[in-house]
């Protein structure tokens, strides 16, 4: 915990993180990208969770629904970490000390275990029910599940902003 | 002159029980955020995967206008849902948004954003023959599906600018 705690301050007194917490358009601008790339994170894999829901594009297999959208969800993802970590570095310490912050950290790694269970248990027999209208329940749960981590994410996101101490 | 009725209107709006229950329940105005962000996320998503396929960078396998039948319809029962949270957190802070330049530049990049998703949801489904192969077409279509993500980024961009440039 020691040693984490220097990693991050390490961060937070870099050139980097004072030019974001002095620069009066730097913040907004990156939080503006970080607001953008979690959109599109969580509408396009909205459209993969209710394809597995049996709820949308039923019509066509799951692994072209997933094939189609999740390149685009990856991108934005990345791009979402990437900012987020630069608003992160710009006062870590508060936001360590935020549990709308510490549950959002948790929630999308809940959301990245979900995924990685079901692409590694799950979608292995995907040929077998791809077509179906209906997905099998391990694939429904994984496709419920994702929206109410990502959902869920969005909240505490939200939240952060109403509970950090205003400089 | 504008701007006397504008000012009653926002004195009128701030004065109303609704806006008064709004800004002492702590938690109302994160909420109508969260389910408005959320809101943002479907349309905005909707529109990018449509306009990505306009440009043949995904789901080229599936023909275009199956494309916009899956994801463009979806966009307009959930607008609906972002005119009535944006408008209750207007009537909660009215000097925030309508006393704002911000918010009137969003607006008008909402106009011309509804405008290039109706025009291509239309042209869509006026030819069924809809083919990717017509040249003059595909660069026409380019180009929109080019401006419309532009402007979709500048609709979001705009609103969290908003909380940066609010009147005192």
């Amino acid at each position: 915990m020691q040693q984490l705690q220097e990693f991050i301050s390490y961060f937070e007194k870099s050139a980097l993180a004072d030019t974001i917490r002095e620069n009066d358009l730097l913040f907004p601008l990156i939080e503006s990208v970080h607001v953008l790339s979690i959109c599109l994170v969580v509408g396009s894999i909205l459209a993969v969770d209710l394809r597995l829901l049996g709820l949308a594009s039923i019509h066509r297999p799951a692994s072209r629904v997933i094939s189609g959208i999740l390149p685009v969800t990856w991108s934005a993802f990345a791009i979402a970490v990437a900012s987020g970590s630069l608003l992160f570095i710009s006062n870590a310490t508060e936001y360590l000390g935020n549990g709308y912050f510490v549950a959002k950290i948790f929630l999308i790694c809940m959301a990245g275990l979900n995924m990685a269970l079901f692409h590694g248990i799950t979608a292995r027999h995907l040929p077998r029910w791809e077509n179906d209208a209906a997905p099998p329940l391990p694939a429904r749960l994984a496709g419920g599940l994702s929206i109410l981590l990502w959902v869920s994410v969005i909240t505490c996101g939200r939240w952060i902003g109403f509970t950090m101490p205003v400089h | 002159m504008i701007d006397v009725a504008l000012s009653e209107l926002i004195q009128w709006l701030a004065a109303t029980p609704l806006s008064h229950t709004i800004q002492t329940t702590g938690w109302i105005i994160p909420s109508l955020q969260t389910i408005h962000i959320l809101g943002v996320a479907v349309v905005f998503s909707a529109a990018i995967l449509v306009n990505l396929r306009i440009w043949r960078l995904l789901q080229r396998e599936q023909p275009l206008p199956e494309v916009a039948r899956r994801f463009l319809p979806t966009i307009w029962p959930v607008l609906l849902i972002l005119l009535v949270t944006g408008s209750l957190l207007i009537v909660a802070e009215p000097r925030r948004s309508l006393l704002n330049s911000t918010f009137y530049l969003k607006m008008a990049l909402l106009a011309v954003a509804i405008t290039l998703t109706a025009g291509l949801q239309r042209s869509i489904a006026s030819s069924p023959n809809f083919r990717d192969e017509d040249r003059g077409r595909d660069i026409a279509g380019r180009f929109a599906a080019a401006l419309s993500i532009l402007v979709w980024c500048g609709i979001l961009f705009a609103g969290r600018w908003i909380a940066y440039t609010q009147a005192g």
